[in-house]
């Protein structure tokens, strides 16, 4: 009967998958760049990500937030335009330049209209940015100055302050470890030759990978592909973008800041999955029911509907090109703090241990594969799929196989998951607020 | 000036493509439908014309409260059921309150849509309210009020902003409501609220997405078609007195970082969509801050450099009496003294010598282009035509946007900066920082203390 429901709702998936993913090609460039395209001609529109490994990881030990301020400053003059400049010709068609960084990757992203006369006038601002920054050590400087207030303010957030905990903790260490932008004292004293010597090592032709969504030809996409990385640098050799794996927590670990909030933000977990690993469906159809699932997941159910005591709980494996974390995130009231902590240690210990029922394994799948649609609905949902999947390597077919795999997931490979890569014994917890100390 | 014609042509061209279908049930229902064939899923929200700006004092966040309550439960569905039926059929819900409105929604597969009517009109009937369940969601919202608004120093401060400029309208509460409000209320004032509120005549249902206007008529007929309506209380007008002087308050909380809200009475778009005013202001917030290269960017920010943030914020569209709000942080070194009047003075420059063409033709371009992006997001486009319905507006104006933000002229804007960014219709709010001290030192607590 369940093996039937299954099928049933696979099936009508599958159907509408097909339609609602948009076929994608890719190719590479004579200078090894790998260039992912969905032409898609409903909306004048194009959406472009151009990623490379320039992360917060590969930041050098002595300079954490480089990464961060190098590609902030990308956009802050560059091609012998000013910052005004740029941030007019980009107004002047309505488009938009973006930027997003995390450990391992650095995007910059453009959203533009489709007409040639916009589009073109964005792709040349664009490219000035990847090839051309200026680095100007007078607009470092504001910069700096901009970025150190913004850190000073997340520095009173708990909800930031225990998530900087949490890293540090989980990843001690490694280089996943430290604030993705530094902290403040860091940011002072990054200088214009550190961010041109990182820009020139991290954003290289050959490392770059490029997708698009839009309106756009395979032969339009090319001229595109060719423009945006022609004044790269190629990687210097000996240069290696390889990150070491993340390793393992040999004990428990308690940290608690103390801030004077109306609640206790807690955050517990681990090193989890790294992109690829074949546990990955497992884990992520198990923590539908653990806490990835909403008001599916136990979390949810027990310490918010059962015992009123967050309004937001939930867990989740954050896959990175090394192991990224396991998650579970909440907050209490202050004198709610030590029950709603152990109500969480006692839910995960306990599906560590037994895994999933039959029920909820079937519901997690249902909701996962007929949700499936719902992930590629939009152009810009599309091009974070194929950025994620050509920056990682993923397979070419990753979004048919994700409903397929997912259908296979069993209850027993969730158990043999979750035991493979979490430790209820060896779990980082941070706590911030204004709880008494906790054991 | 040739530039911006042409690509107004274009987008004309691509909103043909997505037509608007609207009608009525025989209980006074409203339905819109939005034509999206890109993808084949679907959004339907439900839009009660019902938020703060309805509520009393004693029993402020009353909406929010209901807006949880709606999700324990009828006799049909029992608590728990609504989102695991739609988690089952592999969609997304949630719902939202504010001032104006509240919202509940449902993102499915295309084919699945009747689901979500049934379960709608069932608990827009039905609705089972019990107090145990009551009791513990009460707590649940007053950690929502934590910690979206006491632990949030910016939040706190828009609080006490909004409670300050406006003396009589009820846009002067918050949303979630006054703590102490959340804490008293009781299942039979919230059991009223629905009673009161939830009529089908008081609802406009968006639907959006691979659908035909045909179908969604059935079903909309089917589901909701027999629900019975009734009377809806009179809804008086609220008219805030005017405000004859400038007004400020102080928010202290513990954060590094100080903080300055500014806000000026400015007229939303109210029923007449040719009320060139609050298209005017919406340009004018454009003019003041869309990126680097706009007055705040460019002369806060980078030339004075008093300013670490700023923003400029107009909501445009509101059933009541509307704001115009500019924030920011100052620079390290500068005072929230120091930015506040670097921002009067660059409102005064507006007020005094007006904008420039090209400021003028930026800020067209982008609302032109946004105009576009918004219709990759099947969602956002059924947002815009909730909201226009709720205040009053016809849905088609949506489509009209471009053509009412093409139509606003240099001297539009300086007028409206002018008339309504005056020191008399300005309250300003700001977050003094205050330290903490680590008090971890102690000996660890038993954890059974703690209980």
């Amino acid at each position: 009967m369940n093996m039937q429901k299954i099928g049933l709702a696979l099936g009508l998936m599958w159907s509408s998958a097909v339609f609602a993913a948009t076929p994608f090609t890719h190719w590479q460039l004579p200078g090894g760049t790998e260039v992912w395209l969905a032409e898609t001609h409903q909306l004048p529109m194009l959406d472009i990500s151009v990623s490379f490994p320039a992360g917060s990881a590969f930041d050098p030990a002595d300079k954490p937030g480089l990464a961060s301020l190098t590609q902030r400053m990308l956009d802050q003059g560059a091609g012998g335009m000013t910052d005004v400049q740029i941030a007019d010709r980009l107004a002047d068609g309505g488009a938009q330049l973006g930027m997003e960084l995390d450990a391992d990757r650095a995007s910059v992203t453009l959203r533009t209209l489709s007409r040639p006369e916009q589009e073109q006038s964005a792709l040349a601002v664009m490219s000035a940015v990847l090839a051309h920054p200026a680095f100007d050590a007078s607009v470092l400087q504001r910069e700096k100055a901009r970025l150190e207030e913004a850190l000073k303010e997340e520095d009173a957030e708990p909800q930031m302050m225990a998530a900087f905990a949490f890293q540090s903790a989980v990843f001690a260490g490694h280089p996943y470890a430290h604030r993705t932008s530094g902290d403040v004292g860091d940011v002072e004293k990054l200088d214009a030759g550190a961010l041109r010597q990182f820009w020139q090592t991290h954003y290289t032709q050959d490392h770059a990978v490029i997708a698009m969504v839009g309106d756009v030809t395979r032969e339009q996409a090319n001229a595109i592909a060719t423009r945006l990385v022609s004044g790269l640098p190629a990687t210097a050799p000996g240069v290696s973008v390889a990150i070491p794996p993340v390793p393992s927590l040999t004990a428990p670990e308690l940290r608690q800041i103390s801030f004077p909030s109306k609640q206790s933000q807690i955050l517990i977990g681990q090193p989890g999955v790294k992109r690829g690993d074949p546990d990955y469906y497992a884990l992520y159809v198990g923590n539908y029911v653990l806490g990835g699932g909403g008001f599916d997941s136990r979390l949810m159910k027990d310490v918010r509907e059962k015992q009123g005591l967050a309004y937001s709980v939930y867990s989740y494996f954050m896959p990175m090109q090394q192991a990224g974390a396991f998650q579970i995130g909440l907050q209490t009231r202050t004198q709610e703090t030590a029950t709603a902590l152990q109500a969480v240690r006692s839910i995960l210990r306990d599906f560590v241990q037994n895994g999933v029922t039959a029920a909820e394994l079937t519901q997690a799948k249902d909701s996962i594969i007929g949700g499936f649609p719902l992930r590629i609905d939009s152009n810009r949902k599309q091009l974070e799929y194929l950025s994620m999947i050509a920056y990682y390597h993923l397979p070419a077919d990753y979004l048919e196989q994700f409903p397929r795999q997912v259908a296979k997931v069993t209850a027993q490979q969730i158990r043999q998951a979750f035991r493979r890569h979490l430790d209820p014994d060896h779990m980082v917890t941070v706590v911030v607020g204004d709880a008494p100390a906790l054991k | 000036m040739k530039k911006w014609l042409a690509v107004v042509l274009a987008c004309q061209a691509t909103s043909a493509l997505a037509g608007i279908t609207q009608f009525e049930l025989g209980n006074g229902m409203h339905v819109i439908v939005q034509e999206d064939h890109r993808s084949p899923v679907v959004v339907s929200q439900l839009w009660y014309r019902v938020g703060s700006i309805d509520e009393e004092n004693g029993t402020t966040g009353i909406s929010h409260m209901l807006e949880h309550m709606m999700f324990k439960g009828t006799k049909d569905v029992p608590d728990g059921e609504f989102s695991r039926l739609i988690a089952a059929a592999g969609g997304r819900e949630n719902a939202m309150t504010n001032q104006d409105y509240t919202v509940y929604f449902e993102q499915l597969q295309k084919d699945r849509l009747a689901l979500a009517f049934r379960l709608e009109a069932d608990r827009m009937q039905h609705l089972d309210l019990a107090e145990e369940g009551f009791r513990k969601e009460n707590q649940v919202v007053m950690e929502e009020r934590r910690m979206r608004t006491e632990d949030q120093p910016q939040a706190l401060v828009y609080e006490n902003l909004m409670a300050t400029t406006f003396e009589a309208n009820p846009y002067r509460r918050p949303v979630i409501g006054w703590m102490d409000d959340i804490r008293h209320l009781t299942l039979d004032e919230v059991r009223q609220w629905y009673q009161r509120w939830y009529t089908p005549d008081n609802v406009t249902l968006v639907v959006a997405g691979d659908v035909s206007p045909d179908d969604v008529r059935k079903l909309a007929n089917q589901y909701f078609g027999a629900i019975p309506a009734h009377p809806l209380p009179v809804r008086k007008e609220q008219t805030e007195p005017e405000q004859t002087g400038i007004k400020r308050i102080v928010v202290k909380a513990p954060a590094k970082v100080p903080y300055l809200l500014m806000a000026w009475h400015a007229p939303y778009l109210h029923q007449n969509a040719n009320d060139w005013q609050p298209w005017a202001l919406k340009v004018l917030s454009g003019v003041l801050d869309s990126g680097a290269g706009s007055r705040f960017g460019r002369v806060l920010v980078r030339e004075q450099q008093v300013a670490s943030e700023v923003g400029a914020e107009y909501d445009l569209l509101g059933r009541g009496p509307g704001l115009f709000v500019v924030d920011g942080t100052p620079s390290a070194g500068k005072t929230v003294t120091d930015l506040e009047t670097a921002i009067r003075a660059q409102i005064a420059d507006v007020a005094k010598n007006g904008i420039r063409e090209d400021e003028l033709a930026r800020v067209k371009a982008q609302v032109i282009a946004n105009n576009v992006y918004q219709r990759d997001s099947v969602f956002y486009q059924a947002m815009l035509l909730g909201q226009f319905a709720t205040v009053g507006l016809p849905a088609t104006e949506v489509d009209r946007v471009v053509d009412h933000v093409s139509a606003v002229t240099a001297a539009q804007v300086q007028e409206v900066a002018r008339r309504y960014l005056v020191d008399d219709q300005l309250t300003v709010a700001t977050l003094d920082p205050q330290p903490w001290n680590n008090h971890h030192d102690a000996p660890p607590v038993d954890m059974h203390q703690l209980r």
